[in-house]
């Protein structure tokens, strides 16, 4: 079982300050859900506690199972059991998504063994098919050409065979229709177990009623302004953020109104 | 001299060669005879002498040492003025006679090929092998399967021998000894390459195969091969050759003529994998007749200077043209090359797929042209050239020259540069894999659709020597 803490956290970019204090801790068993409005640094935490070299940490730390991973190279914190399923996952011509998610899978094995390749090719196929990703997909090319929901769901089947210990989910939901919701929703449900520990991050509540969070936080203007359980997702689907605002004296968010619903995906009717 | 000195003497010719898993040197292998350095009349002379060729190759010679001298170097591209030609040895031979049988072939040099791994892992999916050491042919095998059909295989040597006729009729006929300085040389003092004639109606289902090497130094190769596919017959080609070590300067100067008939069907593929002291300047053009298909699938990986544009004469109405090709420079490596596509018949096709890599400080230049004359009403032609930078250190120029001379042509021109994104590499770290890793990927991806051309066990081969001119690329 893992534990990521992350300590009074401030990261800048091109010398705006992005996230100022943040704490958190994820143990494995535990799922998380970040909420908040655009722009308030969600995906930030995501990729900076990932490696991304755009980010600085100006202070504060980042500790997988109490080591410090802050000075450690993206691939280094993937092997020590980090994982995050991107927003926008990028495609790369010419490689097939097997070739890939099969160096993916042996770089996470110890150096002195082997990959078992029938088995993997099993375990490929299977989760393909837990996914309805088709059968071509092993011979199509990374992300290219796929759809918004094929990125995703290919995210979600890397994550399935790297079998990471802590995995950040940023906007999983987004550009998925409410059947891929659904098939994502409910592979990552299946994923839960006391070996991975995950933090979701999404706007709306939809992802949130296929995967249950223990813990909801709400993150505002680089902070973690609020923590609770899965009351705060009905309160921010009726009411959206704005409430927050007398209730923690801010004066001026980003996006305070509610989220926009997109009539073809999978929106909720918000309660009256 | 053992590699260690070499090394001593040179320690950055070293530091290039020091990791080239084909990088070794057969030792005692005598050369029985070599021509003095520098180039003459009587040199010239001289081969054509030793060869016993008839007067009218002799002829030809002469005249294309005359061009030579006449003509200078190109005015475009590359800075040439560096090779000296009177330090240059013009013909070596390795063996007196040219092999028919494997067993035949003497231990040392069988040992170079064994150190390469040919024989075992390749001669099964051969269907027929020429292998050059040196200048000249040392094991010529033509398998009967061939013989049966009328298809004639042989070192272009020995093929002026036994086909003088056929030899008259189309040698220098769609490379002419003035055509350019370096193929003016390459006439003037030829020895070696490939023949091969396919009778008409005659298909090849099988590539044929040839290994090509240098192993003397101070030497140059001038290989010259002729291939003609007659009406309605294919063949599948594929040239391969990686150099061993040496330390001198050496101007490989090729000549590729390929007569594509009506009806006909021809691939040539190549990986050419010169060590990095190596100038390689190639002639390679094919004339295309009517309904006719030329492929040229064209690797090129190794040499410090090389200079190939593979051409198509699409003369024949009808007649389609098609180059793929991939040029990967290192460290002190230049590669300048492209296609042509000439069209002057009507509804002739023409496609070029262009893939180049830079790294580790390395220049890639594509450099072509799509002329579709005044006859070519209806032609099409597309052009496409991607080029990926590993690092900022490395360049890349694309200079193509597209011209219509009707009012129905068409040409399509896609040209992209990138570099190996951040993106990207984040992407695929993110899941495990270090940046070497990552990036040699995104590399390999790149080339896929110039991989995917060749025989299996060529493009296993390419992969591997990618993968090792990338090791080290990155930091």
């Amino acid at each position: 079982m893992s534990i990521l803490e992350i300590r009074d956290l401030f990261v800048s970019v091109e010398d705006k300050m992005i996230l100022k204090g943040v704490n958190l801790t994820v143990k494995g068993g535990e799922s998380h859900a970040i909420m908040g409005p655009n722009g308030t640094g969600k995906s930030t935490l995501a990729s900076v506690v990932m490696g991304h070299p755009k980010y600085k940490i100006e202070s504060g730390s980042i500790l997988l199972d109490g080591t410090d991973i802050a000075e450690l190279a993206v691939d280094e914190r993937s092997r020590l059991g980090l994982f995050l399923a991107m927003q926008a996952p990028i495609e790369v011509p010419g490689v097939t998504n097997f070739d890939f998610v099969k160096t993916a899978v042996q770089a996470h094995m110890p150096q002195d063994k082997k990959l078992r390749i029938g088995k993997f090719i099993l375990d490929f196929e299977e989760a393909a098919k837990d996914l309805q990703m088709g059968t071509g997909l092993a011979h199509r090319y990374l992300n290219e050409g796929f759809s918004g929901g094929e990125k995703k769901r290919n995210e979600i089947l890397q994550m399935k065979l790297i079998k990471p210990s802590i995995a950040f989910l940023d906007e999983i939901d987004s550009g998925l229709d409410v059947d891929a919701l659904r098939i994502v929703g409910e592979n990552v449900t299946k994923m839960k177990s006391n070996a991975l520990g995950m933090v979701l991050i999404t706007h709306y509540q939809r992802l949130l009623d296929y995967i249950i969070p223990d813990y909801v936080h709400i993150m505002i203007k680089g902070e973690i302004v609020k923590t609770g359980g899965t009351e705060l997702i009905a309160k921010i689907d009726a009411e959206g953020y704005d409430w927050l605002k007398s209730e923690l004296g801010i004066t001026e968010l980003e996006e305070t109104k509610r989220p926009v619903s997109l009539g073809t995906c999978a929106t909720k009717v918000p309660a009256r | 001299m053992s590699k260690e000195k070499e090394l001593e003497k040179k320690p950055d010719v070293g530091q290039i060669i020091g990791d080239y898993k084909y990088g070794f040197k057969t030792e005692n292998v005598s050369n029985v005879y070599t021509t003095k350095k520098g180039l003459s009349k009587d040199i010239v002379k001289e081969i054509s002498m030793i060869k016993g060729e008839p007067e009218w190759m002799l002829e030809i010679r002469l005249a294309a040492y005359e061009s030579f001298l006449r003509i200078p170097n190109p005015k475009w591209g590359p800075d040439l003025s560096f090779i000296k030609f009177d330090d240059i040895i013009y013909y070596i031979k390795s063996s007196d006679r040219v092999e028919k049988n494997w067993d035949e072939v003497p231990s040392e040099i069988k040992d170079t090929f064994q150190k390469l791994g040919i024989p075992e892992a390749e001669q099964k999916y051969l269907a027929g092998v020429t292998t050059q050491f040196d200048s000249e042919a040392v094991y010529h095998s033509t398998i009967i399967e061939l013989e049966e059909q009328g298809v004639v295989f042989l070192d272009t040597d020995s093929a002026l021998k036994q086909y003088p006729e056929l030899f008259k009729q189309y040698f220098g006929k769609v490379v002419s000894h003035a055509d350019n300085k370096y193929a003016a040389l390459n006439t003037a003092v030829w020895s070696g390459g490939s023949f091969i004639y396919v009778p008409p109606g005659v298909k090849i289902e099988k590539p044929l195969q040839s290994y090509f090497r240098i192993n003397s130094e101070n030497m140059g190769q001038f290989e010259r091969t002729l291939i003609i596919v007659d009406k309605g017959a294919s063949v599948n080609y594929v040239e391969g050759c990686t150099a061993p070590i040496y330390s001198a300067d050496s101007l490989h100067a090729a000549v590729v003529e390929i007569f594509v008939l009506e009806d006909a069907y021809c691939r040539y593929s190549t990986v050419q994998n010169w060590s990095n002291n190596i100038i390689n300047l190639v002639t390679k053009r094919s004339l295309v007749e009517k309904h006719g298909h030329m492929e040229w699938i064209d690797g090129n990986i190794g040499s410090g200077l090389n200079m190939k544009y593979p051409s198509c004469i699409l003369k024949g109405d009808y007649a389609k043209g098609t180059t793929i090709s991939i040029a990967f420079a290192g460290k002190g490596q230049h590669q300048d090359t492209g296609a042509k596509m000439i069209h002057i018949g009507a509804n002739t096709t023409s496609k070029i797929i262009s893939k180049s890599i830079a790294t580790k400080g390395g220049q890639v230049n594509y450099r072509g042209i799509v002329k579709q004359e005044g006859k070519a009403i209806n032609a099409k032609s597309k052009i496409e050239c991607d080029t990926i930078l590993v690092d900022r250190e490395s360049q890349s120029d694309t200079l193509p020259t597209n011209i219509v001379k009707n009012f129905k042509g068409q040409i399509e021109h896609e040209a992209t540069v990138s570099k190996v994104s951040d993106a990207q590499l984040f992407y695929l770290m993110s899941r495990g894999l270090t940046e070497e890793q990552a990036t040699e990927m995104i590399v390999m991806g790149f080339i896929e659709p110039f991989a995917r051309e060749l025989p299996m066990e060529y493009a296993v081969e390419l992969n591997q020597l990618i993968k090792l001119e990338m090791t080290g690329s990155i930091g």
